[in-house]
């Protein structure tokens, strides 16, 4: 039976809302004064409503000591949002929240890093930052280096390091950190693949220590596998709350029933010719992981047709269009020459390749190089989720049509220097 | 579970309550608790500061020395300043040394939240944090510009006497007054960002309003005490004579140090009802 005692955070009714205004990042003294003045001219202190947008709304909840909760949604859903009323960062407009214990969040790993110091100096700055104190960070000192693998770079500014370093030493930092409530933001979605395993590892020892956690992630194996229960976070508001696994499944269902896969029956004339017809077309991760597609994984399309004519020369052509309609790319791949019979096409897109947003896929079926013989416009469409959190406000999106992972190389010119990589962040 | 090992933030008996709009307080224990990263952060500036500079210090010595240099000849010798009974090199100096503390703290801390956006849009502790270590980390300089006076008392054959050790008292009053203005102008320079352009006019206009180039001798008698509203006069006025072994003008420094409260008790409420939309506006 849980007492009251055993409540450690407890929300009532939470809203946040923002002014679109707020958008525009800052505002200038200047601005101000000329807009005050013209309203002043005009003899009325009209002070308008600012458009807003209420990016939480009513939330409220319990977390009981020990528990380890999930929040789940889209982009936009609230969750940053959420989380950042928790860490203390900004304040509800609404409601309000209780805390018992003491806190420490992650909202992005190498917080304060600071390039031009070395590794051993950016362990204590980060920790202090982090909420820690210099004799907890002396104590645990070992325990860090260790878990880095940063070895003799430890006194080399930061700056030096590969930028897979630098993130291991600055996750080493935060996973030290051992706060009796952990507020933790999709940190896990850096590093290789072993590196994240082994945060993973992490992360589960807190859960199995009783330590009450609160993770925000897309990574719904890890939502399953740490967190007892889930909250499924949907346009601010609570859409659905309960045991981890049964929410990351509901979740999953939802966002995968849209248009992910379609098929097309035998008697379709939309989707094929005499010569050949158009059986279904799917995406999905090029891993077959039961996951989100985010914009880090590789991703696969598959088509299915059927040839009905022998010994043709075709091509099947994908163009991949996003939201504003803009083709990201077109591409195709030529069947020369085949038997009559069933086929599947599959087309392998890069992980770090497209940028967030929806997708739709048409599909164009062309003959002898030139002459196209059916197409299927929008025959499929998916959604490319955000990996990490962009870095500023909970509605940023990273700009650009594609969002390659690229990268950079910085030299000093004056004299001759190892070549530095520098820290992406993402 | 591991209690003992994270402090801050209170105890753990004590419920941290999340709400639109939180009691005025201005939270002194908190900030206590979290002295640590005021010190961490202080000791990052200074690191970066000296890191991958060519002269390192020395651009400590030069500045300060170059500038008497120049206001010796042009004002001392050919505009004929007065100078308050020592060489005129020696007032200008001691005048100058306090300034550029002063200069330097405020306007660094004055930058110094908008400059932190990843930590406020990250990271949760005391903002007030922020502008104390910058505006801290402008005394090394000061030290060695310390040495630097001494060398040129000797030079100069100035005698220094135990009125000296109150200079102390002056420096943390241009340091308490710098993090005073600091904390209105970094606060403000969040919602407006020209601030950040008003900044340097102010330093340069405030400077002539003190007296460092000139004595206070050349301000009228009945206006004196007016001009010590400027909390820079009595730092001044203080520092100069303590360092020069001359009486220091008590009246002046208490309406200076007054001056210094109010502007310190205005920012710190100013700041702490603003640090909250830190993270929406910045």
């Amino acid at each position: 039976m849980p007492t009251s005692s055993d409540i450690v955070i407890e929300c009532e009714g939470i809203g946040k809302r923002y002014r679109i205004g707020e958008r525009e990042r800052y505002r200038t003294l200047r601005d101000t004064l000329t807009r005050a003045a013209a309203r002043a001219m005009r003899g009325r202190w009209h002070v308008g409503e600012a458009p807003s947008i209420w990016a939480l709304e009513d939330i409220t909840f319990r977390m009981r000591h020990g528990e380890v909760l999930g929040v789940i949604g889209r982009n936009g859903s609230g969750k940053s949002t959420l989380l950042k009323i928790l860490s203390r960062i900004t304040r509800p407009t609404r409601g309000r929240a209780r805390i018992r214990g003491r806190v420490g969040s992650l909202l992005e790993v190498g917080t304060g890093f600071h390039s031009e110091l070395t590794g051993r100096e950016n362990i204590f700055l980060n920790g202090a930052i982090l909420g820690m104190r210099r004799s907890d960070i002396l104590r645990r000192f070992d325990d860090i280096i260790d878990f880095a693998e940063i070895g003799e770079f430890l006194d080399t500014p930061v700056k030096r390091y590969s930028s897979g370093m630098a993130m291991r030493l600055a996750f080493a930092v935060a996973a030290h950190l051992e706060p009796e409530i952990l507020l933790v933001d999709e940190v896990l979605a850096v590093g290789d693949a072993v590196f994240q395993k082994k945060c993973l590892g992490k992360m589960g020892e807190a859960s199995q220590h009783g330590r009450t956690a609160l993770f925000v992630s897309h990574n719904m194996l890890a939502v399953q596998k740490l967190c007892h229960s889930a909250i499924w976070l949907d346009q601010g508001r609570i859409r659905d709350v309960g045991p981890a696994g049964e929410i990351a499944h509901r979740y999953l269902r939802t966002v995968q029933s849209q248009h992910i896969e379609r098929k097309w029956e035998d008697g379709d004339a939309s989707a094929g010719d005499g010569n050949v017809r158009l059986r279904s077309v799917l995406a999905r991760r090029a891993d077959r992981g039961v996951d989100l597609i985010t914009v880090r994984t590789p991703l696969a399309l598959d088509f299915e047709y059927s040839i009905l004519k022998p010994g043709l020369q075709l091509a099947l052509i994908a163009s991949v269009y996003n939201e504003e309609g803009v083709m990201v790319f077109s591409t195709d791949t030529r069947l020369t020459g085949n038997a009559a019979g069933t086929y599947r096409s599959t087309c392998q897109i890069p992980g770090d390749l497209l940028n967030a947003g929806m997708y739709s896929v048409s599909v164009t079926f062309a003959r002898d190089e030139a002459f196209a013989l059916f197409e299927v416009n929008d025959a499929i469409a998916f959604e490319v989720e955000d990996s990490t959190h962009g870095r500023g406000t909970w509605y940023d999106r990273w700009p650009g049509a594609v969002r390659p992972m690229l990268q950079w190389n910085t030299r000093a010119m004056d004299e001759e220097k190892e070549s530095i990589d520098t820290l992406i962040y993402r | 579970m591991t209690t003992s090992d994270f402090a801050v933030g209170g105890s753990s008996s004590d419920a941290i309550e999340l709400v639109p709009s939180p009691a005025a307080t201005l939270r002194l224990r908190e900030v206590w608790a979290y002295r640590e990263l005021l010190f961490f952060l202080m000791w990052r500036d200074i690191r970066v500061k000296y890191k991958q500079t060519a002269l390192g210090v020395l651009w400590a010595v030069l500045q300060p020395v170059g500038l008497a240099a120049i206001f010796s000849i042009f004002l001392g010798r050919y505009a004929h300043v007065p100078s308050a009974g020592v060489p005129y090199p020696v007032m200008v100096l001691a005048g100058i040394l306090p300034w550029q503390l002063f200069a330097q703290a405020l306007s660094e801390s004055s930058n110094s939240v908008v400059a932190s956006e990843r930590l406020i849009t990250k990271v949760y502790f005391p903002r007030v944090i922020i502008p104390a270590a910058a505006a801290g980390a402008a005394i090394p300089d000061f030290c060695i510009g310390f040495i630097v006076l001494l060398v040129m008392l000797k030079v100069f054959g100035v005698g220094i006497s135990m009125q000296i050790l109150l200079a102390p008292f002056f420096v943390a009053l241009a340091l308490l007054a710098a993090f005073a203005v600091g904390l209105w102008l970094s606060a403000l320079n969040v919602q407006y960002r020209d601030v950040r352009h008003a900044i340097g006019f102010l330093v340069q206009a405030w400077m002539f309003m003190t007296p460092i180039v000139y004595p206070i001798s050349v301000i009228p008698q009945r206006w004196r005490h007016f001009y010590a509203l400027n909390p820079m006069v009595g730092v001044i006025e203080g520092f100069r004579r303590s360092v020069i072994g001359q009486e220091v003008p008590v009246r002046i420094i208490l309406v200076s140090v007054l001056a210094t409260v109010i502007i310190l008790a205005g920012g710190l409420y100013y700041f702490r009802r603003m640090e909250d939309t830190f993270a929406d506006v910045i």
